[in-house]
């Protein structure tokens, strides 16, 4: 970025930290999108590293392991010359009892630049946000939120489809459970896409459409005419709670195989944030599929997480294109 | 029943408070007025002392100020003993005298268990020495509140124990529940429960639109009805004395009202966060707020008001809940459960008041006469011959809470910051002042 770049990033996108996708305007989207269109280019054109982050220091905290998403985030930060820090969280003393909050504080005295956090609870990174004074991204928590997840989505049909606006968007799966599907809604909303979610009801929220999303628990009919379809990751525990009896009844009224993806539009495409329960959400046939674009998902995930870090390093004291 | 531990009574010159809007809700008294107090007790009280004080007596201006009987709240959780980095016997007293309450209820979820003989004595002697304001003893209806063995009702209602309950857990075990109801009867012991199914109600927050947004699990309304509805059935079979300790919707209250109808021996009652804040205010994961049962919906907040106005909802408690920094400083699902509300029991209840939704007089019943009649405390009152405990109250003073300022060893108020509109000016229990307003708040 130019630092006329910078100042219209401070601009157009005035946020410190990344924490969730409520609240986010479709031209603060679209901003980051376009960052993100010009970084897969970039990447695609075999392009070097970039010097934005040059002598900035990232952190990775995952309190959750995630080897996608983690890495992501650490080839983002690299291919932007930061120096990247994984917190390796089952040889931290976060598994000795200390407190969230006294990890964020131990990391905020060492004064890294930019933390990504991803927490199993709710909540957990926002609260990790109010402890300290770098910028926060929020990597997942609980079954709150996944900002990057939902961003890369949103450029991945962007990218396919040359728009998001008026598209039909389904959800299918574990929404219950899923920040994925949350953060979704809230970005496919800002930028005009009508979403649906499917699921069975033992896997849906309360008051569902509330959040903004027509509500099928038939997969059949909430499929019909839709432009994308969105698996979602259904976790074996679920089976253990009694949200639903087996495996093979899932996939049988829930799971993307080939007779239902017929219902959709001819050119609608599959997506699914991963990884992949082949045969419990998605027919291993259909993920393999020339019209899954799950693959250019993870491609996208790169290019959005710099845009993302770029955009939030607007915001660092002393920023400059080069380093110091 | 064995001789009571308790303070013994002041005595010495007699104080008169003149100048007093008396009110008292066992009597309905709402009047101008004085009120004489000797040797710990009422001795005189009416019209005739508004402006006349007896000659030899102390003489209190009441500025037309509020002189109401000293609060009685049925539900104190303390952390004494096992937890006194939260709060012990003697920071709850003092909390409680700041907040006008002159009678605590502690509760048996202290580590350990006040589930025998020996701890309650042991409550007794250390809030004898120690605290400010009377305090009577919950005992656990099973041993560890583990909801399997009753407890020795009989012995501990002779030691003392006000009343028995499972604390903040529910007896699942159905047998379990029938016995004790019945067994209790025997010794006329009143049986108070918390109302939740426990695998209806492991979520973090009330279960809607909210807990839906934040990515909570919810806990609905069923989770305590399902077990109310139960209880209300064994104590049809049983005939057992039972108190719902704290409902939270128009579901539950419906149970009661039906009970009550019935005359069944049932009676409810409702913590002052469900009357005066409801899920919004969680906002973003604000710990302070996370209470058990959790905070409902606007709608359901009305409904316990209305419970207060109509009288199907007997008692207000505090719900008092003292957590730290290391329960409340977490993700939300992870936070405990509680908050303080001694100190702003009565100004919080001012605010129905104040925004006409209840009547003084039938706030404060739910204060005092209310509680004192379920418990069989002859406190309560206003009356010749009745323990002087007693809370003078400015209804309309403004004032900011400070949770820095609170009296309580815990600051998890879920009021701080918030504007009240009504303050207590002096707190007396049996004849002494144990609180006086400066005038100025203490640093």
């Amino acid at each position: 970025m130019t630092s006329k770049s910078n100042a219209n990033a401070l601009k157009v996108f005035p946020r410190r930290h990344l924490l969730t996708c409520e609240g986010l305007s479709a031209n603060e989207i679209n901003f980051l999108l376009d960052l993100a269109d010009r970084n897969a280019d970039h990447i695609r054109n075999n392009g070097r590293k970039r010097q934005v982050l040059a002598g900035r220091t990232l952190i990775n905290l995952f309190f959750e392991s995630s080897t996608r998403t983690q890495s992501s985030f650490e080839m983002a930060g690299k291919r932007l010359s930061a120096d990247v820090m994984n917190m390796n969280v089952a040889t931290s003393s976060v598994t000795k009892g200390e407190t969230l909050i006294d990890t964020a504080v131990t990391l905020n005295a060492m004064r890294p630049d930019i933390i990504v956090v991803r927490h199993h609870a709710a909540g957990a990174v926002e609260l990790l946000s109010q402890k300290v004074d770098c910028s926060v991204i929020n990597a997942g928590d609980g079954a709150h939120q996944h900002p990057t997840q939902a961003l890369l989505d949103a450029l991945t049909i962007r990218r396919a489809k040359g728009r998001v606006a008026g598209l039909t968007v389904a959800i299918c799966g574990d929404i219950l459970h899923s920040r994925v599907a949350r953060s979704n809604i809230n970005v496919l909303n800002a930028l005009g896409a009508r979403v649906r979610i499917i699921a069975p009801t033992t896997l849906l929220p309360s008051s569902p459409e509330r959040l903004g999303c027509e509500v099928f628990t038939d997969m059949w009919k909430g499929i019909e005419n839709v432009d994308i379809v969105m698996m979602l990751r259904l976790q074996r525990e679920r089976m253990e709670s009694s949200y639903v009896p087996s495996v093979r009844e899932f996939f049988h009224f829930f799971g993307l195989d080939h007779e239902k993806l017929a219902r959709a539009k001819p050119d609608a495409l599959v997506m699914h944030p991963g990884p992949m329960n082949r045969g419990v959400e998605i027919a291993s046939t259909i993920a393999d599929h020339s019209r899954s674009v799950i693959r250019d998902q993870v491609e996208m995930g790169v290019a959005v997480r710099m845009a993302v870090l770029e955009a939030l390093s607007a915001h660092l004291p002393g920023f400059s294109e080069d380093a110091p | 029943m064995r001789k009571p531990i308790e303070k013994p009574k002041s005595v010495g010159p007699a104080t008169v408070f003149i100048n007093a809007r008396l009110i008292d809700p066992a009597s309905n008294r709402d009047e101008p007025g004085g009120l004489l107090v000797k040797d710990g007790v009422i001795a005189d009280l009416g019209a005739h002392l508004r402006r006349n004080a007896p000659e030899g007596a102390t003489v209190v201006d009441c500025k037309g100020n509020v002189l109401a009987p000293g609060l009685i709240d049925a539900q104190v959780f303390t952390g004494e003993p096992g937890y006194e980095h939260r709060e012990t016997l003697k920071t709850a007293s003092h909390a409680a005298a700041a907040g006008g309450v002159t009678t605590i209820v502690v509760m048996p979820d202290t580590n350990p268990v006040i589930d025998q003989v020996a701890l309650v004595d042991f409550i007794q002697r250390r809030a004898r020495d120690n605290a400010l304001v009377h305090v009577h003893t919950m005992a656990a209806m099973t041993k560890g509140l583990q909801g399997e063995e009753m407890t020795e009702i009989g012995l501990l209602k002779r030691a003392g124990a006000i009343a028995f309950s499972n604390g903040k857990s529910s007896v699942v075990n159905t047998r379990v529940m029938r016995n004790a109801l019945s067994y209790a009867k025997d010794f006329g012991a009143l049986v108070v429960h918390h109302t939740e199914d426990p695998y209806l109600s492991s979520g973090a927050m009330n279960s809607g639109e909210v807990a839906s947004r934040l990515g909570l699990s919810g806990v609905s309304k069923i989770s305590e009805t399902i077990m109310l509805e139960r209880d209300v059935r064994l104590v049809e079979m049983t005939g057992g004395r039972y108190h719902a300790a704290t409902i939270s919707c128009q579901e539950s209250l419906d149970v009661v009202r039906h009970a009550k109808a019935r005359k069944l021996p049932v009676s409810c009652g409702v913590s002052i966060n469900h009357l005066t804040l409801n899920e919004n205010d969680i906002g973003s994961y604000r710990t302070f707020f996370k209470v058990r049962p959790p905070l409902r919906r606007e709608e359901d907040r009305a409904a316990m008001v209305q419970g207060i106005a109509n009288g199907d909802i007997d008692i207000i408690v505090s719900s008092h809940d003292p957590q730290d920094a290391d329960t409340k400083r977490r993700p939300f699902a992870e936070a405990a459960d509680g908050a303080v509300g001694l100190e702003t029991l009565l100004s919080a209840a001012l605010r129905l008041v104040h925004s006409g939704d209840i009547t003084l007089p039938a706030m404060l019943k739910a204060l005092t006469i209310n509680p004192a009649r379920l418990l069989g405390l002859h406190s309560g009152r206003l009356a010749k011959g009745a323990i002087a405990d007693l809370v003078l109250f400015d209804p309309g003073e403004p004032w900011v809470v400070n949770k820095d300022l609170l009296r309580s060893r815990s600051k998890n108020t879920p009021f701080d910051e918030a504007k009240m509109q009504g303050r207590v000016l002096k707190t007396v229990v049996a004849g002494e002042t144990v609180y006086e307003y400066a005038g100025v708040e203490r640093t």
